[in-house]
């Protein structure tokens, strides 16, 4: 099968106006007699399902969740950017473009990011509409801040909370189309499986989670919003339930994953405190514009505060490495992420780590707090204060702008982060790697969209802080209402799809069966042991460093795992009624063959490229080496037998028109 | 730590329900509640008892889902956090801690500790939101200047999760925090603004419908709120419901 991205022609920045202003339309009062189904409503769902039923399709959503509220959007915190250059700083559609490009170290593909750049503005113009309390100026204007690989601001926020903020928004949209019966929810229902007719997506099968019953729902075009697979590595900034049921049964029917291997580890997180741990817990990037990170310069001073005889904030500042501004001195503390986590771990790896298991690096506040305050202290007009002062007009400063983050860190680790440095480090966060997708956001399953962190295409090897959220509404809002139309004006003579079909039989039948056989194994472990196990394996060989020999062990364990999983999972109960862990068995088996396709795709990506780091390509000093010759390519998987090892690999090629290829350097 | 769990198990919505009676041991002070009570689950599953439903999600307080009420408060006996941030640093060893579901009219148990809250759902459909559709040609977001102090406010009731601990905690199971903070949000903007009366009016209609009780204005629900979302917003409500009334 020839992978055909269905790139516009033209000048990049003309493909999406010339795109819009040819695209084959849908009449309203054909509309009204086609069916859409949306899956999950994070940002992308929210958003989609109510942009597509302001149009007039009929739309059914589905979450797994109680409310569609609650979806994981809901925890970004930081912001959203938007090329709308109020600071004067010299922002652009092309330098946001061009900034998502270098951030994604040149695997990304060049249409989408423009077009990306180009509805952003267009985003923070709607959420203002609709309420959403973005963060305002003394003048009444919105604010900006500034986020890492960048250097303007062009970051929307609503203090630590923008991705509640903006879920809200779509949220409420959301609700107004149920409310005027253009959407059907469904919640607490689990999509198990997509089904598909002659060739085409034409519907899923759902599980209604309270009573445990497959329900059959047809339409003339799924889109799946189902975000990303952090979870594989248990311990993530993911919600528990997040998961990739719906996008890898989609791969199962034929839709090719994208880069599978590319994984956000985002630097600052809340170090892991014991075996006990469930999730870890992001600190924002946000804090990055004022945090300093640093570990002591020497060995022995880190001993030291590890074994409790030394407290942070004694040692002096010769005595102390900012190893980020050290060795960044271009972009400092605000180094994209992949840059970021990779220097933590290498510092801790030879010894500078500051808590108990040497895994973790301060993130530190005392000078921020100190400037804020002498300009608090001008502001009002105190013209010799004291340092008390300072520091207490410093830390209402810095409490305004990131005061929930701080006390949601106090709470976690009984520390005050307004006086002793934060300790954090890196975590799985989100995954760059989905579904792939062509321009118009449709999968190789006709029929089959895929919106936000679950298609691969926006973010490369490395997605930049605050472009999650942008992405999420931009395909929600902006592209999928164009290309889904274009998609269904083939569809207007189809009529309702029925769900009586041998397709749809097939479907519930192997959903069942599927069901059955985790209840059936009656072994001895739970479930929750299984992905605890499973997720070691992928931290240790496919996470932050990943190496030949590491990837193809990782391989081997997991497989021995599934073999073990199948034999000996214990899951209480039957199929009817509320069954949670029978749910949460169907969901680890399912990471469980994407975690062998995510470590062959580690494994045959023999170059370094952005959140991808193998050991035996970097430079003498320890950056990532990207082979241009042989990888500027999509890894695009396509499954066969029900066996991710025998998956088989096709490329898409990617062709850099506007942007020249360098080595990224943030020096 | 070792403690005594008393949770309450229920089947279904149609059953009885009853306390059981759980002893932990082992249990660590960094672990949050949560994790405490995944631990027991684990050891049940492999008693071949079936576990102890919850809801939950997000673990880091934002998402809402999760929902105890343990020894007689919402989200336990820590201020301004979720169950899923509630550290059992917070106990002594020996403690006996009870746990239950929300109880609410209009919050049925499913099981055990997971309630129903689609009435806050149905409460934001009647009118938790500006009419606007999605559209490329809104106004410039900065065409409309809002002051920083109505933004501020407009955010800080805004920032309400919709857990449901104001009901939970109500003696007459009100959603008037719940409520007040969507119409306050909406009511501070200028975009809200336009449908402020028809707005107040439906949502209180449907609030009213879905079986809450009425506010006696006891407060509790602030102190238990964990995102401290304020009483002043249901004088806000009961202002614009007040002056909706007389002008609609």
């Amino acid at each position: 099968m020839k992978l055909d991205a269905r790139i516009p022609e033209g000048p990049i920045a003309d493909k999406w106006t010339e795109y819009k202003g040819h695209v084959p339309l849908v009449s309203p009062a054909n509309k009204r007699r086609i069916d859409v189904i949306v899956v999950g409503t994070g940002l992308a769902g929210s958003s989609a399902a109510a942009s597509l039923a302001e149009l007039g399709y009929n739309v059914k959503a589905f979450c797994f969740q109680d409310s569609p509220r609650r979806a994981h959007s809901i925890a970004a915190q930081g912001g959203i950017n938007a090329a709308k250059n109020y600071q004067n700083d010299g922002d652009s559609v092309f330098r946001l473009f061009y900034d998502t490009v270098k951030g994604g170290d040149y695997r990304s593909r060049e249409a989408n990011v423009h077009r990306l750049a180009e509805v952003s503005a267009s985003i923070i113009d709607q959420c203002v509409a609709q309420g959403v309390p973005f963060a305002r100026d003394y003048g009444g204007q919105l604010d900006n801040r500034s986020f890492g690989g960048v250097q303007v601001s062009r970051t929307f926020y609503a203090k630590g909370q923008t991705g509640q903020q903006l879920l809200l928004g779509a949220y409420s949209a959301l609700s107004r189309q149920i409310a005027n019966g253009r959407v059907k929810m469904y919640h607490r229902h689990e999509m198990v499986d997509v089904v598909t007719v002659d060739g085409k997506a034409r519907g899923i099968i759902a599980k209604n989670l309270v009573t445990g019953k497959l329900e059959r729902h047809s339409a003339h075009a799924v889109l799946l919003c189902t975000g990303g697979y952090g979870n594989v590595f248990f311990l993530s900034t993911n919600a528990m339930g997040s998961n990739v049921t719906a996008a890898w049964r989609a791969h199962k029917k034929g839709a090719f994953f994208g880069n599978p291997c590319f994984t956000q580890i985002h630097p600052t997180c809340i170090p892991v405190s014991g075996e006990h741990q469930s999730k870890l817990t992001l600190m924002s990037e946000s804090l990055r514009n004022d945090g300093r990170i640093w570990v002591p310069l020497h060995k022995e001073d880190a001993q030291a505060i590890r074994e409790g005889r030394l407290k942070a904030t004694d040692l002096p500042e010769e005595k102390r490495d900012y190893y980020l501004e050290r060795r960044y001195p271009a972009f400092g503390n605000l180094v994209p992420r992949d840059v970021a986590s990779r220097a933590a771990k290498e510092r801790c790896d030879e010894g500078h780590g500051v808590n108990a298991t040497g895994e973790a690096v301060y993130l530190d506040f005392a000078s921020a707090i100190e400037r804020y305050g002498k300009e608090q202290a001008n502001l009002k007009g105190l013209h010799n204060p004291t340092q008390e002062q300072i520091i207490d007009l410093g830390t209402q400063a810095v409490e305004a702008k990131y005061g929930n983050l701080f006390q949601m860190y106090e709470k976690i680790t009984d520390d005050n982060p307004y006086r002793t440095p934060m300790m954090i480090y890196p975590a799985v966060h989100y995954t760059m790697g989905g579904l792939w997708v062509d321009y118009n956001l449709m999968t190789t399953v006709p029929g089959l969209f895929a919106l936000g962190e679950a298609n691969f295409s926006d973010h490369g090897a490395n997605r930049l802080g605050a472009s999650a959220l942008m992405q999420g509404l931009a395909d929600g809002y902006f592209v999928a209402p164009y290309t889904v139309g274009d998609y269904l004006s083939n569809d207007i003579r189809t009529g309702t799809i029925p769900t009586d079909s041998p397709e749809f039989d097939a479907a519930e039948k192997a959903a069942e069966e599927r069901q059955q056989a985790f209840l059936d194994a009656k072994g001895t472990t739970p479930v929750d042991v299984f992905h605890r196990k499973l997720g070691k394996i992928m931290w240790d060989e496919c996470g932050m460093a990943r190496s030949a020999d590491g990837l193809k062990k990782a391989i081997a364990d997991i497989r021995a795992l599934r073999e073990e999983f199948y034999k000996d999972v214990r899951v209480p109960g039957q199929r009817e009624g509320l069954n949670i862990e029978l749910d949460k068995a169907a969901r680890v088996a399912d990471f469980m063959e994407l975690g062998e396709l995510m470590c062959l795709d580690a494994l045959t990506r023999e170059e370094s490229c952005g959140g991808h780091f193998r050991t035996e390509y970097q430079s003498e000093d320890g950056e990532a080496l990207r082979d241009d010759a042989k990888f500027t390519h999509v890894a695009v998987w396509e499954h066969q037998d029900g066996d991710p090892g025998k998956s088989v690999r096709h490329q898409e090629e990617l062709n850099y028109e506007n942007v020249k290829l360098i080595t990224r350097s943030y020096k | 730590m070792n403690l005594t769990l008393q949770i309450w198990r229920q089947n279904g919505p149609q059953d009885a329900g009853r306390t059981v009676t759980y002893p932990v041991s082992n249990v660590s002070p960094d672990m949050s509640f949560l994790e405490m009570i995944d631990e027991l689950n684990i050891d049940l599953i492999k008693k071949g008892e079936e576990p102890i439903a919850f809801d939950h999600d997000c673990r880091e307080g934002i998402c809402g889902m999760c929902s105890m009420f343990i020894n007689g408060e919402a989200h336990g006996p820590d201020r301004g956090v979720t169950t899923c941030q509630l550290h059992m640093r917070t106990f002594k060893d020996g403690d006996t801690i009870t746990v239950e579901p929300w109880r609410a009219k209009a919050f049925p148990v499913i099981k055990d500790l997971m309630v129903d809250r689609s009435a806050f759902d149905r409460v934001i459909q009647a009118g938790g939101y500006v009419s606007v559709n999605t559209s490329g040609n809104t106004l410039d977001a900065n065409a409309i200047l809002v002051p920083k102090a109505d933004a501020d406010a407009a955010f800080d009731a805004a920032t309400c999760i919709g857990c449901g601990a104001c009901v939970a905690t109500c003696k007459n199971a009100s959603a008037m925090l719940f409520v007040s903070a969507k119409v306050s949000q909406l009511a501070l903007l200028p975009q809200g603004k336009v449908e402020a009366a028809e707005r107040v009016q439906n949502m209180v209609r449907q609030m009213d419908l879905e079986g809450f009780g009425n506010c006696t204005n006891t407060g509790a629900c602030e102190v238990e709120c964990p995102k401290g979302i304020s009483l002043e917003n249901i004088a806000r409500m009961n202002r614009e419901f007040l002056s909706a009334s007389l002008t609609h």
